[in-house]
């Protein structure tokens, strides 16, 4: 990969990505109530995208999961853990980092030039674990843990945390339509507080719901290590200036932990190492030719 | 035995795993559950109830 062009070309996927699957118009239109309702329902996108999002054409495979184990017949989801092992498998956090369109919202807000927070590394290391307590308990364990007299459970992690939802789903459809605003009421004011919090946040630390509370982003990060898609440090050129570890907006250190579970794969490392030691490998092949990005160092330099 | 090869042997058991998981899970209507959440608004998600 080019390093002068990859931040670029991240953002060009990220937003096509995006597009692609919010790519239901009619659902934009004002006075409709119709979200999209074809066949590619039945298949999840790999990140966060709420279904109820009036353009969304798949399934938010975390609102999928729940979907299944809320069912009154305690089915174990294997539709839905398969294809996130795969995913998972193939490609770990890059989905995070590429196909995630409220990952993506979350850096654009992080480009608003204001001063940026630093949190201290032990609380920071202790928020970071809150992600996989939400996998655990608000995801997996209240739905099965806690049923109705009907036999059926809440989506807890949908109703009481995920921002996403609100921003995709409940605020468009509630502009867009009127029927559904009698509806409003304590719940939709607590989520649109969570959302308030996650969008301010977001202003002056990167990417803070990927990092302590995403249930998706924790899953993806059970299978960092054996991905792929993995970062590859070649020790023999690394000099270990630390000039990675100063770059990553994650606070992982590529030249010690370049597969760390928290680790999305956005590729600043690569642009910011002086001697090319850091690279992107699939199946353990590099990806992009070194000896291409060394020249184009070098003429950087030379300009 | 190598231990590149070990853990892609690891590897290419867990994909088929994962897509004997996927394939079950669609053969046996949970793609159906899917769909019927999906194709629906989620009140509960959009904070509606």
């Amino acid at each position: 990969m080019d390093k002068k062009h990859g931040s670029k070309l991240r953002k060009i996927i990220q937003i096509c990505w995006g597009v692609l699957t919010n790519a239901y118009v009619k659902g934009f239109i004002a006075g409709s109530s119709t979200i999209y309702t074809g066949p590619l329902k039945h298949f999840c996108v790999p990140g966060m995208n709420c279904y109820s999002c009036p353009g969304a054409l798949g399934a938010c495979p975390i609102g999928a999961l729940q979907a299944v184990l809320n069912s009154r017949h305690r089915k174990f989801p294997f539709y839905v853990i398969g294809f996130l092992m795969t995913i998972g498998l193939f490609l770990g956090r890059f989905v995070c980092g590429w196909l995630c369109v409220f990952g993506l919202i979350q850096e654009l807000l992080y480009m608003i030039p204001t001063p940026k927070l630093k949190i201290p590394e032990r609380v920071d290391k202790v928020l970071r674990n809150m992600k996989y307590v939400m996998l655990l308990v608000m995801v997996i364990a209240l739905p099965l843990l806690y049923r109705n007299e009907y036999g059926a459970a809440k989506p807890f992690f949908c109703e009481f945390v995920c921002p996403v939802g609100t921003l995709e789903g409940g605020i468009p459809l509630v502009l867009l339509n009127d029927q559904l605003r009698p509806a409003l009421g304590s719940l939709f004011i607590f989520k649109t507080a969570i959302l308030t919090v996650c969008i301010l946040a977001s202003i002056f630390i990167y990417r803070p719901f990927c990092k302590y509370l995403c249930p998706l982003g924790a899953f993806y990060a059970l299978f960092q290590k054996v991905s792929l898609v993995k970062l590859d440090v070649d020790k023999s050129a690394c000099v270990n200036c630390g000039a990675c570890a100063r770059k990553c907006a994650m606070n992982v250190d590529p030249s010690k932990t370049p597969n760390s579970t928290e680790c999305i794969r956005c590729g600043e490392c690569l642009k910011s190492c002086p001697t090319n030691a850091l690279r992107f490998t699939c199946a353990g092949k590099k990806i992009g030719n070194k000896t291409n990005i060394g020249e184009t160092k070098n003429e950087e330099e030379g300009n | 035995m190598n231990q590149k090869i070990v853990s892609r042997i690891i590897w290419t058991a867990a994909l088929l795993l994962a897509l004997g998981m996927v394939v079950f899970g669609y053969v046996s209507g949970e793609a159906e559950t899917v769909f019927s959440k999906a194709v629906n608004i989620c009140m509960e998600c959009i904070g509606l109830g």
